[in-house]
């Protein structure tokens, strides 16, 4: 573990930039893609000569071959190191950790890593797709696979409908005060309640967005942001990576996930327990993501996410504050990138709804039906 | 009207799909004694290739379910609401498949047997609550 603790603050996120959120027509993955790159590296001050990697997150709904190196040949770079990574909303957090292992290594010195997709105005059958063979038996959508581990937690925990109601509750309340997010509109817990059954027991209102957009962020090392002047760059506390892999059918559980290594390895990485957390945000593409991932991290006992969260514990005033952007749920459906900034703008002190004195801010990001995930641990 | 989505066959799935013309449900269990589904040339356990199809009792028993209320595909707009569950077989291997009762009726770790239903050509194994 002692290579884990000396990476620990040795590397930095030194600029975050991203589009506007929502509807986009007429804008490519590429066209996004490079508005965000471009904003997050005025953010950090450099030019684009100064970055020797461009690390992508293959956009979901419209992947390309060889698309790292369209996106490097759009943006007129040659990179050292540079492509596209499948791995689902969890690719985020492993791009950043190829970053600072390839630093490390001194393969490179500036990273951009970065993801743009547009299914709101293109194509999202993707999320409605056929689940393999077993299309035969109705088996579709990405939605479907989140309500059948949701009702098993419900079965196995006497999890409430209104337990996930705290959630979407949260999150649209954080979306609604952020001038930026696709869906400004609160909801109490009545209105969660009546919100249409999408695929039961997902009420439309567990959902998250679908949203066209783009983020990026630049990675560097501690030591070359001194030296570059750039002040609000945020030290990487911790990282950790876990992969449940299976499919439904064959995992051990339904109800726990590889999220559980992902944690113990950011936290013994960065030194620290979830009590040190002062804010999080965690991937929302279903309310059940958030319930297990703070289940699996420790932060809540399982099976007791009702009791543990009540009185606005989530809320922007509450003890632990959770997607103060507003999350997938309602700052846009971009897969996870949008968390990661979030949780720059806390510790740089300048977030929309700021959480006070906030020192150090978890994020996690997932993919696939919970098959990957990645934690991450900023701060100071 | 649109085609019923069909399963895509191939050498290695084939001895499963044989087996419900012929009113069976196979699982595949390696030398090593693992069992599983869906098939595979290795065993995910211990990635051997030495492995027989064996015959399921076709008891096993409700892990979870969900309802769809909106058809994803044409073919299945008659059909809403429908549930598709996970099933775990009595010998261990577990399944997507369809109960054949009401919502009203399904209960969590009820016990269930193999009732294989004929669909547009496709032998498909689904369960009743026993």
């Amino acid at each position: 573990m002692s290579n884990l603790n000396q990476m620990s603050g040795k590397y930095v996120i030194a600029g975050i930039g991203q589009t506007t959120f929502g509807k986009l027509p007429g804008r490519s993955t590429i066209s996004l893609n490079i508005e965000a790159c471009k904003n997050a590296m005025i953010d950090a001050g450099i030019e684009k000569d100064h970055v020797d990697a461009l690390l992508v997150k293959i956009p979901t709904s419209a992947r390309e071959f060889m698309y790292g190196q369209k996106l490097a040949a759009a943006m007129g770079m040659r990179p050292k190191i540079g492509g596209s990574w499948d791995q689902g909303g969890a690719a985020n957090i492993a791009l950043i950790s190829n970053a600072m292992n390839a630093i490390e290594a001194g393969q490179c010195e500036i990273a951009l890593v970065c993801y743009a997709d547009n299914p709101k105005t293109g194509n999202r059958d993707h999320y409605a797709r056929p689940r393999g063979d077993d299309a035969v038996f109705g088996w579709f959508s990405t939605a479907a696979g989140y309500a059948m581990i949701q009702q098993r937690h419900m079965i196995e925990f006497g999890t409430k409908a209104e337990d996930f109601g705290i959630i979407a509750k949260a999150a649209r309340r954080h979306g609604a005060a952020n001038p930026n997010a696709q869906l400004r509109k609160k909801i109490d817990m009545d209105s969660y309640l009546q919100s249409p059954m999408q695929i039961e027991p997902l009420r439309r209102d567990d959902c998250c967005l679908v949203s066209d957009g783009g983020a990026a962020l630049v990675i560097m090392s501690a030591e070359k942001a001194r030296k570059l002047g750039i002040h609000h760059a945020i030290p990487i506390l911790g990282l950790g990576q876990g992969q449940t892999s299976a499919d439904l059918t064959n995992r051990p559980s339904l109800t726990s996930t590889e999220a559980v290594i992902s944690a113990k390895t950011a936290f013994a990485m960065a030194g620290l327990k979830p009590k040190d957390i002062d804010v999080v945000q965690i991937y929302d593409c279903f309310t059940i993501a958030v319930m297990m991932t703070l289940e699996d991290y420790g932060f809540c006992p399982k099976g007791q996410f009702g009791s543990w969260a009540a009185n606005g514990y989530l809320e922007i005033d509450g003890g632990l504050p959770f997607n103060t952007s507003g999350g997938l749920l309602s700052e846009t459906g971009m897969p996870g990138l949008q968390l990661i900034l979030e949780g720059v703008k806390q510790m740089r002190g300048a977030a929309n709804l700021q959480v006070p004195n906030a020192k150090k801010c978890l994020i996690s990001n997932q993919g696939g039906t919970m098959h990957t995930h990645g934690t991450l641990i900023l701060g100071h | 009207m649109s085609e019923f989505p069909q399963p895509d066959i191939t050498t290695t799935n084939k001895p499963f799909w044989d087996g419900l013309k012929n009113g069976e449900l196979l699982f595949q269990e390696c030398v090593n004694g693992h069992r599983w589904l869906p098939a595979s040339d290795f065993c995910p356990h211990c990635l051997s290739m030495t492995f027989k199809f064996k015959k399921a009792s076709g008891a096993g028993k409700l892990i979870s379910w969900v309802i769809y209320n909106h058809a994803h595909h044409p073919a299945f707009e008659k059909m809403v609401p429908y549930n598709v569950a996970i099933v775990e077989l009595d010998e261990g291997p577990k399944m997507i498949t369809n109960i054949l009762c009401e919502k009203e009726n399904l209960i969590p770790d009820m016990k269930l047997r193999l009732s294989i239903k004929e669909s547009e050509g496709v032998y498909l194994p689904k369960f009743l609550p026993t």
